[in-house]
C-alpha cells in the first residue's frame, strides 16, 4: 500500500492513473482503495490469486465495470461516465470473444468500420496487423478454423486496429497451454517493443509476469499489496503474502524463507527447527533436500549446490535442523497467502442467469 | 450378448409401432382419405371462395403476429439475460403464461376484454372498433397463444453466447444499436429463426382461443382450422381433408425448416 | 465532456443523445416488454379473475361446483393423468431408442417427433378421428368415448417428455455407466440407479408441461370426444358450452381452476429444478 500511496503523489503526463478506486458487488468488495501509476508506453502486469481483484481492476479502466468510488485517469483525462466505446481502449478478453460470424479480416476491420474510415485505409491497415500478428494467408478464415493461439492473436490484432491508447489484456494466455502459452509471451513483448502502447495485463502466473512485465503489481483481496519490477518484489518484498506469491517460500518457525536462503545443520542450533529428511534430489550442479518439520510434518525445502549436499551427506530418515540464513529475507507469516490461495473465486457481475425455459 | 440385443429390438420396435399408431398412420390415412373421390373434388374445394377466404385471413395474422412477437420476443429476451433489472421473475413467468392456459380461457378472456359487454369493449365500439367476431380479436387471441416462443428460443442462446463478444465491440468503439445488428443478433439469428418458424406454425394452427372471439362467419372471420371445423360437420369431408392437408403439409415443411436450419447449425 | 475532449478524427461520431445516455436503450426496452406483456397476458387474466369471483367467492363456488362442472373437471384430471403417465414411459423410451438406438429412417422418426407442435390441433382431432372413428381402417373405434380423449391428449402432448429427456441423455456421461458397469453392476441395475436419477428432472419436466398442456386441450378433442356432458366432456369443452350460453362468471370460475392447476404444478416443477440443481454446483 505504501508503494502505491507514493507512487501517486508523482503525477505521470500520460498513461493510466488509478487513483482511490473502490468496487462492491453487493456484499463483496472487490477493490478498496486502489491507487496505481502506470507510466506511458510501459508494461504492466497485475499479479494476484483468483478473487484479488485483478480483472476487476482492469475492466474497470476499461469501463467495462463502473468503480463505486474513486477515479480512472488516461492521458490525464478522467475517465469517470465515459462509456466503453469512446475510450479507445484496446481490450483483449480471456476467451478471445472473437466475432465467430465475421472471418478474421471482418474481425480485425470491426473497429475501424465502426469509425467510419475510408474502405481502402481500412483494407490497408488490417492486412498489415494482419501480418504483424503473423497470421498472413488466413485472413478469410472463420475463427472456429484458427488453433487457440491463432484466435488470441486476432483478437490482439483486432484491439490493436483502433490504434487504442491503452491496451488491456485479461488473462491473455489463460485459455491456451503450456507451449503455445510460452511462445506468445515472448512473442508479446518483441510485439510491445515494437508498438509501444501502455499496455496492461492480467495473470495469475509469477514467471509470466517476471517475463515480460517491467513493473508488476502484486494485488490481494482486492488492493494492491505492493508496486515494484520483479526484482523488487524478489529481493524486498513488503510482507509474507508479496513474498509467497512472488517465489517459492518455506515457513519455518513462523517466518518464511526462501528455499535458497534455507540453512540446513546437521546438527541442533539456536533458533533451528527440528526436520526429518524426506528425499534428497539431485539435478546436476544443483540439488535439493525435501524435509517435514517435527512433530507436525509440514513440508519444506533447501536448495543447495552439490558440494553443500555432498558435505551434508544425509539420507531420507535422517534428523536434521533448518534455520534462515543469517543474511536472509525474512517475513513474518501470517497465513495470508494460505488464505488468498485456497479462497474460492468470487462471483463475477456478470447478471444472474434466469430461469430454464420451456423446452418447447 | 442376445438378452441385449433382444432388448435393444425390443424397445426400438416399441418406440416405433407407439409412433406408428400416434402419429404416422393417422397422417397417412388421412392423405389417402383426401384424395379418396379422385384429384378433382379437392381442386374444387381448395378454390372455394371461402377456403381461399380462411387461407388470406389465417395467412394475414400470420403476417401481424409473427413480426410483433419476433421483436417482443428478442427485446424481452435481452431484458430476461442482459439486464440485472428487478422483477425479472414476473417477466419470466408471465411469458410462460400463454403455454400454462386452455386456449378456450385465452378466448374467454379476451371476450371479457374486449367484448361488448367487457372491459374495453364499448369504448372501442364507440371509436368504431369491433374487436371480439372480427379480424382484431382473431389477431389478438394468436398474438397472444404465440407469444413466448420467440423468446424462449434466444434465452438460451443468450445465455449461452455471454456477453463477451457485446463487451469486445464496445470497447472497439461500437454504440448499442450498432452492436446489436451487427454483433447479438447474427449470434442469435438461428435461436430467432426457430422462434419464429415455431410462431408461425403456432398462429396457422391456432384453433380454441380463435373459436370463441371469431363468431365463424363464413367468408370473413373464419380462419382455416375453424374452415376444416365447420366442413366437417356440414358434411363436406372432402373440403375439410383438402384445408386438413393444407395444414398439415405446412407444418410438415415447419418441420423440415427446424431440420435444416439445425444442420446448417451444425455446420457452423 | 465533450467541450474538454478534442474529438479525434478516429473517435465515433457523437450519436444521437439517446443512445448517448447509459441505460436509455434498456430503459425503452424494459418499458416496452413490459407494456407489452402487461396488455397481453396480465390484463386479460386479471379480466377472467375478477369475472370469476364477481358474485363473491359463494359465486364463484357455486360455479365450479355444478354437478356438469364437477364431471367435467373430474374427466379431465383423471384423463390428464392417465395420459401423462403413459408419456413418462413412453416418452422416455422413444428419447432412449433415439439416443442410444441406431437404425435407417431415425433422423426422419426424430423431426416428426414434433409434428404434434407443428400441427394444428384441429387437424389432429381430424385425422385421429378418420382413423379410430366408425370408419377405422385398423377397426378400432373409439370416437366419441375416453379412451378417444386419452389418445388425443396423447397425440398433443407425445413431444413434452421426449424433447425434455433427449439433450439430458446425450448429455450423460457414459463413463459413468462404464464405471458402474465395471463393478459388476447389471443392465437393469444401472439403469434404475444410474441413468434414471439423471433423467428424472427431464421427466418431470416434460410431464409437467404434458399435465398443464393436457388440462387445457380443446381443439384436438372438439372432433373425437363427442362432447356427452357427464360422460365425455372435458374441462375446456365445458367452457366453450358455458360461453356459448353466455354464462361468463361460470366460464371463468373454472377458467381459473383450470389456471390454478396449471400454475401451481409448473411452480413446483421449477422449485423442484432449483432443488435437483444442487448436485451440479
Amino acid at each position: 500500500m505504501a508503494a502505491a500511496k507514493n507512487q501517486t503523489e508523482v503525477p505521470v503526463e500520460n498513461g493510466i492513473e488509478v487513483v482511490d478506486v473502490s468496487k462492491q458487488f453487493g456484499d463483496f468488495q472487490a477493490l478498496s482503495n486502489v491507487n496505481l501509476s502506470v507510466p506511458d508506453g510501459s508494461m504492466t502486469a497485475l499479479l494476484g490469486p483468483s478473487g484479488s481483484g485483478k480483472s476487476t481492476l482492469l475492466r474497470a479502466i476499461a469501463g467495462l465495470e463502473v468503480p463505486s468510488e474513486g477515479k480512472i485517469f488516461i492521458s490525464g483525462e478522467d475517465q469517470t461516465g465515459k462509456p466503453v466505446r469512446n475510450r479507445n481502449v484496446g481490450f483483449v478478453f480471456q476467451h478471445y470473444a472473437a466475432f465467430k460470424h465475421m472471418t478474421v479480416f471482418e474481425n480485425i476491420a470491426f473497429g475501424p468500420k465502426v469509425r467510419k474510415r475510408p474502405k481502402a485505409e481500412v483494407k490497408k491497415q488490417v492486412n498489415e496487423l494482419i501480418d504483424l500478428v503473423q497470421l498472413t494467408g488466413l485472413g478469410g478464415r472463420y475463427p472456429s478454423q484458427l488453433s487457440g493461439g491463432q484466435r488470441q492473436r486476432m483478437a490482439l490484432a483486432r484491439a490493436l486496429a483502433v490504434e487504442p491508447t491503452v491496451l488491456l489484456l485479461d488473462e491473455p494466455f489463460g485459455a491456451l497451454d503450456a507451449k503455445v502459452r510460452k511462445d506468445l509471451r515472448s512473442w508479446l513483448r518483441r510485439l510491445h517493443d515494437e508498438v509501444h502502447v501502455t499496455t496492461i495485463f492480467v495473470t495469475h502466473d509469477q514467471e509470466e509476469a517476471m517475463d515480460i512485465a517491467q513493473q508488476i503489481v502484486v494485488m490481494n483481496e482486492g488492493q494492491i499489496e505492493q508496486t515494484g519490477t520483479a526484482t523488487e518484489l524478489y529481493d524486498t518484498p513488503v510482507n509474507d503474502f508479496v513474498m509467497g506469491f512472488v517465489g517459492e517460500v518455506n515457513s519455518i518457525g513462523g517466518r518464511l524463507v526462501r528455499p535458497h536462503d534455507t540453512e540446513v545443520l546437521p546438527v541442533k542450533a539456536e533458533g533451528a527447527t527440528e526436520v526429518e529428511v524426506d528425499r534428497v534430489v539431485r539435478l546436476g550442479f544443483s540439488g535439493r533436500i525435501e524435509m517435514l518439520t517435527v512433530p507436525d510434518k509440514r513440508e519444506v525445502w533447501a536448495q543447495l549446490t552439490r558440494s553443500e549436499l555432498e558435505t551434508l551427506n544425509l539420507e531420507p530418515g535422517d534428523t536434521a535442523w533448518v534455520k534462515p540464513k543469517p543474511d536472509a529475507v525474512t517475513r513474518e507469516d501470517t497465513g495470508a497467502l494460505e488464505s488468498a490461495v485456497t479462497e474460492d473465486p468470487p462471483a463475477t457481475g456478470k447478471p444472474t442467469p434466469v430461469e430454464p425455459g420451456l423446452p418447447v | 450378448m442376445t438378452g441385449e440385443r433382444l432388448t435393444r429390438w425390443g424397445l426400438r420396435y416399441i418406440a416405433l409401432a407407439y409412433l406408428a399408431l400416434l402419429l404416422v398412420i393417422p397422417l397417412g390415412y388421412m392423405m389417402i382419405e383426401t384424395f379418396s373421390e379422385g384429384i378433382q373434388p379437392v381442386l374444387d374445394s381448395i378454390t372455394e371462395p371461402d377456403s381461399i377466404a380462411a387461407l388470406k385471413l389465417t395467412l394475414l395474422t400470420v403476417a401481424i403476429a409473427v413480426p410483433l412477437n419476433t421483436v417482443f420476443g428478442i427485446a424481452c429476451a435481452l431484458l430476461l439475460v442482459r439486464s440485472n433489472m428487478r422483477g425479472k421473475g414476473i417477466i419470466n413467468a408471465l411469458i410462460d403464461m400463454p403455454f400454462a392456459i386452455s386456449p378456450i380461457v385465452v378466448g374467454l378472456s379476451l371476450v371479457l376484454v374486449y367484448g361488448t359487454s367487457g372491459w374495453f369493449g364499448q369504448p372501442l365500439m364507440d371509436l368504431g372498433i369491433q374487436v371480439i367476431f372480427s379480424t382484431p380479436g382473431i389477431v389478438i387471441a394468436v398474438v397472444f397463444v404465440s407469444l413466448p416462443f420467440v423468446a424462449r428460443e434466444v434465452v438460451p442462446v443468450l445465455q449461452e453466447i455471454g456477453d463477451d463478444q457485446e463487451k469486445a465491440a464496445e470497447t472497439l468503439g461500437s454504440g448499442s444499436w450498432n452492436t446489436f445488428w451487427r454483433i447479438t443478433l447474427p449470434a442469435i439469428r438461428w435461436g430467432v429463426s426457430y422462434g419464429v418458424v415455431l410462431t408461425m406454425a403456432r398462429a396457422l394452427g391456432e384453433f380454441g382461443a380463435v373459436s370463441v372471439v371469431s363468431g365463424k362467419i363464413s367468408g370473413q372471420t373464419e380462419t382455416l382450422p375453424l374452415y376444416v371445423q365447420k366442413q366437417f360437420e356440414t358434411f363436406h369431408s372432402v373440403g375439410a381433408y383438402t384445408s386438413s392437408l393444407i395444414l398439415a403439409v405446412i407444418a410438415l415443411a415447419t418441420l423440415l425448416a427446424m431440420n435444416l436450419m439445425r444442420r446448417k447449425e451444425n455446420d457452423e | 465532456m465533450s467541450e474538454v475532449t478534442t474529438i479525434d478524427a478516429r473517435e465515433p461520431r457523437p450519436r444521437k443523445a439517446i443512445f448517448r445516455l447509459p441505460g436509455a436503450g434498456q430503459a425503452l426496452n424494459k418499458g416496452l416488454v413490459v407494456t407489452y406483456l402487461g396488455i397481453m397476458v396480465l390484463l386479460p387474466i386479471v379480466a377472467i379473475t375478477s369475472k370469476a369471483f364477481e358474485d363473491g367467492i359463494s359465486g364463484f363456488w357455486d360455479a365450479v361446483s355444478a354437478p356438469q362442472s364437477v364431471a367435467a373437471l373430474k374427466l379431465t384430471v383423471i384423463c390428464s393423468l392417465i395420459v401423462v403417465v403413459i408419456n413418462a414411459v413412453m416418452g422416455t423410451l422413444i428419447a432412449w431408442v433415439l439416443v442410444r438406438d441406431k437404425f435407417p429412417g431415425q433422423r426422419v422418426i426424430n423431426s416428426i417427433i414434433d409434428l404434434p407442435f407443428a400441427l394444428p390441433t384441429i387437424v389432429a382431432s381430424l385425422i385421429l378421428l378418420t382413423v379410430y372413428g366408425a370408419d377405422s381402417p385398423l377397426g378400432i373405434h373409439l370416437a366419441f368415448t375416453k379412451p378417444a380423449i386419452v389418445v388425443a391428449l396423447l397425440f398433443v402432448t407425445l413431444p413434452f417428455v421426449v424433447r425434455a429427456v433427449q439433450p439430458l441423455l446425450l448429455s450423460l456421461d457414459r463413463d459413468m455407466e462404464a464405471a458402474a458397469e465395471s463393478l459388476g453392476a447389471r443392465k437393469w441395475l444401472i439403469f434404475r440407479r444410474v441413468i434414471f436419477p439423471n433423467l428424472a428432472p427431464g421427466i418431470a419436466t416434460g410431464v409437467a408441461l404434458a399435465f398443464a398442456r393436457a388440462l387445457g386441450e380443446f381443439g384436438s378433442l372438439v372432433l373425437v370426444s363427442g362432447n356427452i356432458p357427464f360422460q365425455t366432456e372435458v374441462a375446456s369443452v365445458y367452457i366453450r358450452g358455458q360461453i356459448e350460453f353466455d354464462r361468463l362468471a361460470s366460464a371463468s370460475a373454472v377458467s381459473v381452476v383450470l389456471l390454478a392447476i396449471s400454475l401451481a404444478l409448473l411452480a413446483s416443477v421449477t422449485l423442484a429444478q432449483r432443488w435437483g440443481l444442487r448436485h451440479d454446483r
